[in-house]
């Protein structure tokens, strides 16, 4: 019953954030900052972890491959496929669920609990429309350009590890990279992205919006915020595969 | 003028609010008192909007609030002005910008005029030259002073303010009390204070609406609350050994 009454209130708050905004103005000035908090400032993570992790399944990828009738062009192949289709748009979607989802959450927690959400109700601005709507465009449009970087990235430490452990040439992974593409892999991933980017930002609204009480909530609503969007990220990303691949 | 006319409010099976009805007059201090728990809070919040009556009305100028769809209640709430507990200060905001804000999003006045109008208002709670500073960066008594800036800031017609020197020293308090006091009267607002302070009581209250088990139980003045023989009264205003010894 809690599931049915939660998802009533979330689509019930999102009646409110979907409608036109107060100041069209603000409404892009707040779009810019929020370019700033939810992309630009996780950058450095997604650039990290999509070097490593690239280097990690070019590795990985160029250990399995022990039959001599397998070209190594296969390295690149698989992993630049790993990386496109599931790497950058799913796992890098997770990470940002907890860094972005649970920035979010505390901060939208914080002002409801410090009553700064109920200021902007009596001054007659739509506190819902007016927190929330810039942070789900600002990330629809900001996560898809993260994880083009998160692919480039991933692929350069795919070509970094088979150059520094002798394993591939780099004449062999940057062939498989290029061989047998298919661009609406990428135009999938990106559809992808954006639609986590969606679950991401207006679930972890949603649970700082519900937020009662004091610094236990907030920390409360923080958490949930993360497990709720990366269980409807994995959840999404089935049937999202099964809709685009199949 | 605000009117509360038989309002209720209920939270499940517990009756917070019990056919109260007061009036709130222009240009005076308002103050709604009563023991923690007693429901003048939840009034205020009522009176406000923030929380829905479940029957009554309540009336500004006649006009039933009560009653109105959000988008019509946006026009009244533009001459709200609001002083929450904490402050309420958008703390990824400077002073300068808090106070902007309201002009920004109501307002169609020229940056310059907007910088002038959040100047008088800091200097009308005796803040000049703290545009710059963030909130974290001031004390719990300029923090009031700000949010009364920003309160101020669209000339409102009614300000409210939920216990508006909670946490204060009792020098810092009596300026706030002053300071909405003289503000009050010089731009004629409706001012309501919700308050357990027994010293803004005797130094603030033009209207006392006492409020008990979540009824309006008396209404009276400064004056008159310190010689009347209502039982619940004397046992609130006379709670502390202080106010005792000096009756």
């Amino acid at each position: 019953m809690n599931f049915f009454s939660d998802l009533g209130k979330y689509l019930l708050l999102m009646k409110e954030v979907f409608t036109k905004p107060d100041k069209i103005r603000v409404f892009f000035r707040q779009i810019f900052i929020e370019f700033q908090n939810l992309g630009i400032d996780s950058l450095g993570i997604v650039i990290i972890i999509s070097v490593f992790v690239g280097a990690v399944v070019a590795i990985q990828t160029a250990y399995n491959i022990d039959s001599p009738l397998i070209p190594l062009t296969m390295v690149g192949f698989t992993t630049r496929q790993s990386i496109i289709l599931e790497f950058s748009p799913t796992m890098i979607s997770l990470v940002l669920a907890g860094k972005v989802g649970s920035r979010i959450a505390s901060e939208i927690g914080t002002m409801r609990v410090t009553e700064q959400i109920d200021a902007l109700e009596i001054m007659g601005i739509n506190p819902a429309n007016f927190l929330i709507q810039p942070k789900i465009f600002a990330a629809v449009f900001i996560n898809p350009i993260l994880i083009i970087f998160s692919m480039a990235f991933a692929l350069f430490g795919g070509w970094l590890a088979c150059i520094i452990t002798g394993k591939v040439t780099s004449t062999d992974y940057i062939t498989g990279l290029q061989g047998w593409f298919d661009g609406y892999t990428v135009t999938y991933a990106l559809i992808k992205t954006a639609v986590f980017a969606f679950i991401i930002t207006s679930v972890a609204g949603f649970q700082g919006y519900q937020t009662r009480g004091g610094a236990l909530e907030v920390g409360s609503a923080s958490t949930k915020a993360v497990v709720h969007s990366c269980i409807l990220i994995i959840i999404f990303n089935l049937i999202l595969t099964q809709l685009l691949l199949v | 003028m605000i009117e509360a006319k038989k309002v209720s409010k209920s939270f499940g099976n517990n009756h917070v609010l019990k056919d109260v009805s007061v009036t709130f007059q222009k240009g005076v201090n308002n103050l709604i008192i009563g023991q923690s728990g007693s429901g003048k809070t939840v009034l205020m919040k009522c009176l406000v909007g923030l929380l829905g009556i479940d029957s009554g009305a309540i009336l500004y100028n006649g006009r039933d609030f009560s009653r109105m769809t959000f988008r019509q209640k946006k026009t009244i709430r533009q001459e709200i002005g609001m002083l929450f507990q904490g402050g309420a200060l958008f703390d990824y905001m400077t002073v300068e910008e808090n106070i902007m804000f309201p002009l920004i999003m109501f307002g169609d006045l020229t940056l310059q005029k907007r910088k002038d109008r959040v100047n008088f208002c800091l200097r009308r709670v005796n803040l000049e030259n703290a545009n710059k500073l963030m909130p974290s960066e001031l004390s719990g008594g300029m923090i009031k002073r700000v949010a009364i800036a920003r309160a101020i800031s669209l000339n409102p017609s009614y300000l409210f303010c939920d216990e508006p020197n909670s946490g204060l020293d009792p020098q810092t308090a009596n300026l706030i009390d002053n300071l909405i006091s003289e503000i009050t009267k010089e731009f004629e607002i409706t001012t309501v204070i919700n308050t357990h302070d027994m010293n803004s009581v005797v130094e603030i209250g033009d209207n006392i609406a006492f409020i008990y088990k979540g009824e309006l139980w008396w209404e009276g003045n400064k004056h008159t609350i310190l010689k009347t023989e209502n039982k619940e009264i004397n046992e609130f205003v006379f709670a502390s050994e202080l106010t005792r010894k000096l009756k």
